[in-house]
């Protein structure tokens, strides 16, 4: 157990570089001049074009560009910009992913809005494990039922509207027509957080129910779920206990892939509901054409992505004995 | 065979199981007239029809028949496991020691499970739960029924492994099934099974998976079980080699049916039913140089169109248009010849074929 | 409902059959009629006779038979066609539409939903039946011409994932070694970006964008998920009996992999690449939505629902119709995807 986790972290090292350079290789090895790529259509004042392509290095050939920008490598003074105290090792490793047009670190714009995103998230996670595993159980436990089809069919509707129709819908129904829930979540409290985290969750929450269902239909007919079953044990303990414990297996899985779909919904979510997080700065800098922001907060939730899928594998190891000794 | 003398029958008469009052002059296991169906989409397969047997105290009856035939059905029926939908049991009773198992409520029911009657499955790598040690899945059996202590039931729990001849068993109670080679695994489930000591213990193929010298441990393993502990012992098998070394009693079981019932060493010089004769010529005997295997030819019937009467005469050498037209009973083969019986309108006839 | 074929037992295409001997796992019902996973010896007795499992031919004329009792494959395939003509004609649905004013697709401020003397407020009447948007653009027109964009990416980005799995990853799965290795930890890597986010890096910095550009966009990030799927199933039809016993004849390693796995391996990827077309369209979307994916004046769902953002709560006509144009197309991609799945590749549930 303990040689797969470290296995597991060793891995993680070059899928982490291999995917931030990736990232920065794709950005800043367009043809064009990627400053003002960033900056889209609009014209880029000299002081803040210089700010920046001081800031990315761009004279330095890729690799050291890359260095510089994960804090490899010991960055410049940055000579164009007076106010900068940027100097010596501050990059990606240390916390910082870039400045924004407006020459403002991204990890200080970052840093008002991570705890509403991870609030936001979190509570989408819980409403999607939650309502998803228990609708996956209704229906899997009783194929064929009411409850089997209902779960069957809301799902796939569920899935198949887009997340930024399903937000707008919620709103106009829970927040223009019902009244239940404010349209406008900008406070970033609990209540306000309840519909953005349900519309974020909806997708994941419905794949989680049909593969809680598909997989739980099938550990009911496997083998040692029969000799659960002639063990005499109570149907509850050999459904609550052998069945879904297995039945999870996949689940979990699903959930570590699910990660990244969260965070692209999250910043569609939080874009439609004003919810003062990270996903919300992403949508406005895509108005305002901040290229360097949008760039910047991406690293960031890929980043926070790899991590997370990290945990899940340690947690799939823990539930399935069979996978440590691979 | 039996050298019981603990046998859980011989107790006093005013058991109860199930909350229900054991009959002690009955016997330890009786299943009468039972039909199981399965009502699946292509139609209605009636995978046992009729099955009739009784199981005693330190006996071991094997329950013989191809893929298909019902065998495990009826096995699962007894402990009712089978998956129901689609699986119904439809008519019949299963008495065990005189408690109609099939009139208990489930709840009462579960309790019969494990505690007097268990199974073994043949692969016992599917029949194990992956995600649990050993060690909790036979615990399990003390804690759930018993409510034994934790520490106690895994110390229950080694002394079982340990007495189904599994190396170093107090150390292995923490390993997974898939730790196990496919012989210990098999004694794993062994040992869960015998955990709370039943009455009847029902083994579906438990040699199947296995290799041929490890089959030949596991079968020695439960002869020798069955001896310290009188339970009864229902094994079903495809494998005539298998039932030849250990059964006292066999049913020879055809397209949800048995065709034939006796005593070992009965039906094993003198078939009553040509099908029975089509297995023994099917098996090579080392006795009998020379002679060629002969194997029956076409395949079992889908229960779904069962043959008309006689279910068999599709691939019956000896069949005439009464075995068409007409559905033989299951009847003593010649009158008189109580212990044996054959449902084959020629099993006087039968009898003779293999007669040595 | 949508899985009406769950409960049909299909006949099960076993390879072992022909060898199933006395040793075989043998087991007298599988009560749904399914051999139980993952063991692969069990057969099931009484209603898969030996004539049945023929080979190919059998498993697809057998797929074929379940999939034609699936309403839900007809639901799906009636959907998939009419927005395919929808994207390839969109005339199709509008020779008999008078309700738009501007054919040549000039729109009318006139006609916005911001004014108030609009023609019914520019909401949807009888002669403008999705009503107008807030360039006064007929929403009947758009949404029609919407389908394009979509229909196309989804089919373009797919192609381009499909005909990568198969050349990479049947390479990988069937070589293994030096080669799997490094296909494998590439794939390692891009698996860390998710294609959402992905996306938006790669667009926000992009100059012009049009349907090629994101559709170039969603392969690069989306292609890993398509190769995995057929490198295992390259691996685990490698291994089959009938492949070895095609190799002990000496079969070359190209015909191995064109004749024997790639057809037998394939159907997961079938299955994966119609649901993947629904998930790419609902990418798009999702990117056009949040202004990086294609530039106006394309017409886009996405970017009509982004368009509408100020209105929506006002105008919620702005939102459903785009919206349910989407929503139906995905569904129909979707539905088809699990209705082949049923049907070709039972295992794969």
């Amino acid at each position: 157990m303990f040689r797969y986790i470290i296995r597991r972290m060793l891995q993680f090292i070059p899928v982490f570089f291999g995917a931030t350079f990736l990232l920065f290789a794709l950005v800043f090895a367009v043809p064009g001049d990627p400053i003002q790529a960033l900056a889209g259509e609009k014209p880029l004042d000299p002081t803040t074009k210089a700010v920046l392509d001081d800031r990315y290095n761009l004279d330095d050939p890729l690799f050291v560009q890359y260095g510089k920008y994960m804090g490899l490598l010991p960055q410049d003074e940055i000579e164009a910009d007076p106010n900068s105290d940027v100097a010596g090792f501050a990059g990606v490793l240390q916390g910082e992913f870039g400045f924004s047009l407006t020459r403002r670190p991204v990890s200080d714009i970052m840093a008002d809005a991570i705890p509403v995103t991870a609030k936001l998230g979190i509570m989408a996670f819980v409403f999607e494990i939650i309502i998803g595993v228990s609708a996956g159980v209704m229906a899997g436990l009783r194929r064929g039922s009411f409850m089997d089809n209902f779960v069957l069919l809301s799902t796939l509707a569920v899935i198949a509207i887009p997340v930024f129709v399903l937000g707008y819908a919620a709103q106009i129904l829970f927040g223009v027509q019902l009244g239940w829930a404010p349209v406008n979540a900008s406070g970033g409290s609990f209540n306000e957080l309840i519909l953005p985290a349900l519309v974020l969750g909806a997708v994941s929450l419905a794949y989680i129910a049909r593969l809680t269902r598909t997989s739980l239909h099938e550990n009911l007919s496997a083998d040692y779920v029969k000799t659960a079953t002639a063990k005499g044990l109570p149907r509850k303990r050999v459904i609550g206990r052998h069945a879904l414990r297995n039945s999870l297996i996949p689940v979990i899985t699903y959930l570590g892939i699910d990660l990244g779909a969260l965070m692209g919904g999250a910043i569609i979510t939080e874009g439609i509901f004003n919810v003062p997080g990270i996903g919300r700065e992403v949508f406005q800098a895509i108005t305002r054409s901040d290229g360097a922001v949008v760039v910047g907060i991406s690293t960031f939730l890929v980043l926070i992505f790899m991590i997370s899928t990290l945990v899940v594998d340690v947690m799939y190891a823990l539930l399935d004995p069979r996978i440590r000794y691979e | 065979m039996s050298t019981a003398t603990t046998s859980p029958s011989a107790q006093s008469s005013t058991e109860t199981i199930a909350g229900r009052q054991v009959d002690p002059g009955a016997p330890l296991l009786e299943v009468e007239n039972l039909r199981v169906e399965f009502r699946l989409n292509t139609g209605t397969v009636v995978a046992n029809d009729g099955v009739h047997y009784t199981l005693k105290s330190g006996e071991t009856l094997a329950i013989l028949g191809e893929s298909g035939s019902g065998k495990s059905v009826s096995a699962q029926a007894v402990m009712g496991i089978i998956d129901s939908p689609p699986g119904y049991v439809t008519d019949g009773s299963i008495r065990y020691r005189g408690i109609d198992l099939l009139t208990l409520p489930e709840n009462q029911r579960r309790k019969v499970r494990g505690n007097h009657i268990s199974i073994i499955f043949q692969d016992a790598l599917t029949a194990l739960n992956p995600v649990f040690t050993v060690g909790f899945q036979i615990a399990e059996m003390l804690r759930v029924h018993r409510g034994t202590s934790k520490s106690d039931a895994y110390k229950a729990a080694a002394e079982l492994m340990d007495r189904v001849k599994i190396p170093a068993a107090s150390e292995r109670l923490d390993s997974y099934p898939h730790e196990f080679s496919g012989g210990m695994r098999q004694r794993v489930m062994i040992a869960m099974a015998l955990a709370l000591d039943p009455a009847i213990l029902i083994a579906d193929e438990p040699t199947t998976a296995l290799d041929v010298t490890v089959q030949a441990q596991v079968m020695d393993l439960l002869a020798e079980l069955q001896d310290e502990t009188g339970m009864g012992l229902i094994l079903i098998t495809h494998d005539l080699g298998v039932v030849a070394e250990v059964a006292d009693r066999v049913a020879v079981m055809y397209a949800g049916r048995i065709v034939e019932t006796g005593d070992i060493d009965d039906i094993y010089h003198m078939p009553a039913h040509p099908y029975t004769i089509g297995l023994m010529e099917s098996l090579p005997q080392l006795d009998v140089k020379g002679s060629r295997l002969v194997p029956i030819p076409g395949s079992p019937p889908d229960l779904t169109r069962r043959p008309s009467g006689c279910a068999f005469h599709p691939r019956c050498r000896y069949a005439q248009q009464v075995c068409v037209d007409e559905d033989p009973a299951l009847t003593p083969p010649v009158p008189g010849m109580d212990r044996r019986l054959s449902a084959c309108h020629f099993s006087e006839e039968a009898i003779n074929v293999r007669r040595r | 409902m949508s899985d009406t074929t769950d409960t049909t037992p299909s006949t099960t295409f076993d390879h072992d059959t022909a060898r199933e001997g006395s040793h075989a796992a043998e087991r007298d019902f599988t009560p749904d009629g399914r051999p139980l996973p993952p063991k692969r010896d069990e057969n099931l007795v009484s209603s898969v006779s030996a004539e049945q499992v023929t080979g190919e031919a059998s498993l697809w004329s057998e797929g074929w038979r379940v999939l034609r009792r699936n309403p839900m494959f007809w639901v799906s395939a009636v959907i998939i066609v009419a927005m395919i003509i929808m994207a390839l004609f969109p005339q199709a649905y509008l020779w008999f539409y008078n309700g738009d004013p501007n054919p040549d697709g000039v729109c009318t401020l006139s006609n916005s939903v911001n004014n108030p003397n609009a023609p019914n407020g520019g909401r949807p009447s009888t002669t403008n039946w999705f009503g107008f948007d807030i360039q006064g653009c007929d929403m009947y027109t758009k949404t029609i011409i919407g389908a394009r964009i979509s229909v196309f990416i989804g089919i373009i980005v797919t192609t381009f994932a499909v005909v990568i799995a198969l050349i990479f990853g049947t390479l990988s799965g069937y070589y293994g070694k030096f080669l799997d290795t490094f296909i494998t930890r590439l794939t390692d890597i891009w698996f860390a970006i998710p294609t959402i986010l992905g996306g938006i890096v790669l667009l926000s910095v992009m100059g012009t964008r049009g349907m090629w550009q994101v559709a170039f966009v969603l392969t690069v990030f989306g292609w890993p998920s398509m190769l995995r799927l057929m490198r295992s199933q390259v691996i685990s039809t490698k291994e089959e009996d009938f492949v070895m016993a095609s190799r002990s004849l000496g079969a070359s390693n190209m015909r191995l992999m064109v004749r024997h796995i790639l057809p037998n391996g394939i159907t997961p990827v079938i299955v994966y690449a119609t649901i993947f077309i629904g998930s790419i369209i609902t990418a798009e979307a999702a990117l056009s939505f949040l202004g990086v994916g294609v530039a106006l004046p394309a017409v886009s769902w996405g970017l009509m629902i982004s368009q509408a953002q100020t209105r929506i709560l006002q105008a919620p006509h702005l939102l459903f119709f785009p919206g349910m144009a989407l929503a139906i197309t995905v569904f129909g991609f979707l539905v088809m995807g699990d209705a082949l799945r049923d049907a070709f590749d039972p295992k794969g549930r």
